[in-house]
């Protein structure tokens, strides 16, 4: 018999702590997919920061670095400019990426840093059980919105890739999302070529996977899917926002 | 004996640096410190190395954080209040145990204060700067000589012991210009398999983290880094003494602080004072053991310090509280002139009759 | 000819890998709970598998192997 899936070897066999139907886990298998059809595993070095992905140290086989909260676009800047010959990524969420570690996010684009980052936009703090984040939506109850997030008081949510478009920076910026199998085999095809961007030397490759995260939207994991495609997406449409080498972005 | 040149303190430790073999520069500017900066985007380029203007003081400790964990030497610069930014930076590098060299060239506080010379971020980095139970290794320099001479031994006690070696300088070590050897005997950094440099499919992957979140194991790692800490004020404890053999009154001082005293001690001793001075070298680990051997003998101590009194806790602890400890200070980028140490030191001899 | 292997204990019960399958092949377990404490998937249609590997690609816990 032929195997048509199994667990990629760049994935540790262990369980993952994320809480049952958090896309977390997918896009976690779609990086060591990638890893593993590029035979790049060896070479690539990891970096998580605090958030739900903190731990994604012991998931993953490649070497692994823990940041704190926000940097993990400077750490990754250190380990890049040290051993160019490494594969560097960057799995960041979205407070993380679009809050406190904006500055962070928004200089290593500008740089073009020959880096690669996986953002999870789920619009919410995971870890810290349940906040508003820089990406909540307008009118989203969270534990520190609970009448729903109001514009006047706390400001529009931030679209990374459309304000990461503005730069001259950034080689390649793409909005995916894994709420069906069409959406995850897409995103698995823009990872991809983020992380192929790295190794021919191209430059800053960004992918936002608009996420799910059942728990604190208060949802079952099937209904947080289908919530991306009722609520998210008007908001954070999908799409190619930059992509230098085909100039095809918006 | 290789020719000296004349060099600024912070030129010097940009160029002892680089012989060290740190090729990775990162900082942001901040006055007094700007030409450590300025100096390594000269030569960094030339070399083959990295020189990179950060878009922050934390990004530049993180960008630090990323070297280290490639096991490479690395270094940023930073003057008071930058290096309060790279206080989240200076805590994670202790909990992953890294490597690295942090310059503080000094300058008054608090909030933006001044730009001219202090000593007063001695807690901030004798007590570790960030969260959590931590040290770094401080070192004091109190000549050009000594800002390049301690970074290269700044680098070396940071990869001996995987952690933060932290030169603390002040405004006037950075500007200040001197005859310079910089004829060193460098070694060769030790191996680091512990670093991420990917696993070449060899080996179980490497992992640099801070995170513990079974207490049992994070009470483990801080009770073996202490043992390590401990280890460290055994060995690498650093002062110089100067005419404290037969003195009763001795000052503590470190920096530009013990420049200005050596001067005020030697107008006393022509007055018939026996005064001398231990100037830390290593301010963490403190010289506890030169100042307790010479309670037997001296009856007073000054502690002169760019600061409102900060070293004198610790010359107060090293000397067990067995002789009252008088603070001579200047604060604010003011520096205690050799007539107001030598006042100090005719006070404290009067007591001392 | 497809066959589909569980790590059934590392199963969440979330039921991605249900609403993905086009064949009806996989439901939730209600008779059994896992070491987690989940009732995990189980294949009641395998005979209806065609190998596609939607399951395991919606899969968040990568729990799944297809083989044909």
């Amino acid at each position: 018999m032929a195997v048509v899936f199994d667990k990629p070897h760049a994935l540790c066999d262990v369980p993952f702590h994320y809480c049952p139907g958090c896309t977390h886990g997918i896009v976690h298998r779609l990086v060591a997919e990638v890893i593993d059809e590029l035979g790049i595993e060896g070479k690539t070095i990891g970096i998580a920061p605090v958030g739900c992905s903190v731990m994604a140290y012991d998931y993953f086989e490649c070497d692994m670095i823990e940041a704190a909260h926000g940097r993990a676009p400077a750490v990754a800047t250190g380990v890049k400019r040290a051993n160019p010959n490494n594969i560097v990524f960057t799995y960041q969420g979205d407070g993380d990426l679009a809050s406190i570690g904006t500055a962070e996010t928004v200089h290593a684009a500008a740089r073009n840093e020959n880096i690669t980052v996986i953002f999870i936009n789920n619009a919410i703090y995971g870890m810290t059980g349940g906040q508003m984040a820089p990406t909540s939506l307008p009118g989203q109850v969270t534990q520190t919105s609970p009448y729903g997030r109001d514009p006047k008081l706390c400001g529009y949510p931030v679209r990374v890739c459309e304000m990461l478009s503005e730069l001259e920076g950034p080689e390649y910026l793409e909005r995916v999302t894994v709420n069906s199998v069409k959406n995850v085999k897409n995103a698995k095809k823009a990872i991809k070529k983020a992380f192929q961007n790295q190794i021919d030397g191209k430059g800053f490759s960004l992918i936002e996977v608009v996420s799910s995260c059942p728990t604190n939207w208060g949802m079952t994991p099937e209904n947080a899917l289908k919530w991306i495609d009722t609520n998210m997406l008007p908001y954070y449409p999908l799409g190619v926002y930059k992509d230098r080498s085909n100039k095809e972005g918006k | 004996m290789a020719e000296k040149v004349l060099m600024k303190g912070n030129e010097a430790i940009a160029e002892a640096a680089i012989m060290a073999g740190c090729r990775h520069y990162f900082g942001y500017p901040i006055t007094p410190q700007t030409e450590v900066a300025a100096y390594m985007a000269k030569r960094m380029p030339k070399i083959g190395g990295t020189f990179l203007q950060a878009e922050s003081e934390i990004a530049a400790i993180n960008m630090v954080y990323g070297v280290a964990s490639a096991g490479l030497r690395s270094m940023t610069s930073s003057s008071s209040p930058g290096i309060s930014l790279k206080g989240e930076g200076l805590s994670y590098m202790a909990g992953a145990d890294l490597p690295c060299l942090v310059v503080n060239v000094q300058r008054g506080g608090p909030g933006l204060g001044g730009i001219q010379p202090s000593q007063s971020d001695y807690f901030q980095a004798t007590r570790g700067g960030g969260h959590g139970d931590y040290h770094m290794i401080v070192l004091a320099p109190a000549s050009v000589q000594e800002m390049a001479e301690l970074t290269v031994k700044g680098f070396e006690l940071a990869d001996k012991y995987r952690m933060t070696s932290m030169i603390l300088a002040d405004g006037t070590m950075g500007q200040m210009m001197e005859p310079v050897s910089l004829d060193f005997d460098i070694a060769p950094p030790p191996e680091k398999p512990w670093a991420t440099t990917g696993t070449g499919m060899k080996r179980k992957h490497n992992i640099i983290n801070s995170l513990y979140l079974k207490p049992e194991e994070l009470e483990r790692g801080n009770f073996e880094r202490y043992k390590k800490y401990a280890e460290i004020e055994k060995n690498e404890a650093r002062a110089e003494e100067y005419l404290t053999e037969d003195a009763e009154i001795i000052i503590a001082a470190f920096g530009i602080a013990a420049r200005v005293s050596k001067n005020a001690i030697d107008a006393a001793r022509k007055e018939g004072i026996k005064v001398g001075m231990i100037r830390p070298i290593t301010l963490w680990p403190f010289p506890k053991e030169v100042f307790k051997k010479t309670t037997s003998t001296a009856k007073r101590y000054i502690s002169v310090e760019l600061s409102m009194g900060q070293m004198i806790e610790d010359v107060q602890i090293a000397t067990e509280f067995k002789a009252p400890v008088d603070l001579c200070n200047r604060v604010g980028g003011m520096i205690p002139d050799p007539d107001m140490v030598l006042e100090a030191i005719k006070k404290a001899a009067k007591e001392v009759k | 000819m497809a066959k589909l292997t569980f790590k059934t204990d590392l199963c969440k019960g979330c039921g991605l890998c249900v609403n993905a399958c086009p064949k009806n092949v996989l439901k939730l377990s209600q008779d059994k709970i896992n070491k987690k404490g989940h009732h995990p998937v189980e294949a009641v249609n395998e005979k209806d598998c065609i190998a596609c590997a939607f399951c395991a690609t919606m899969c968040p816990d990568c729990i799944i192997k297809v083989e044909r």
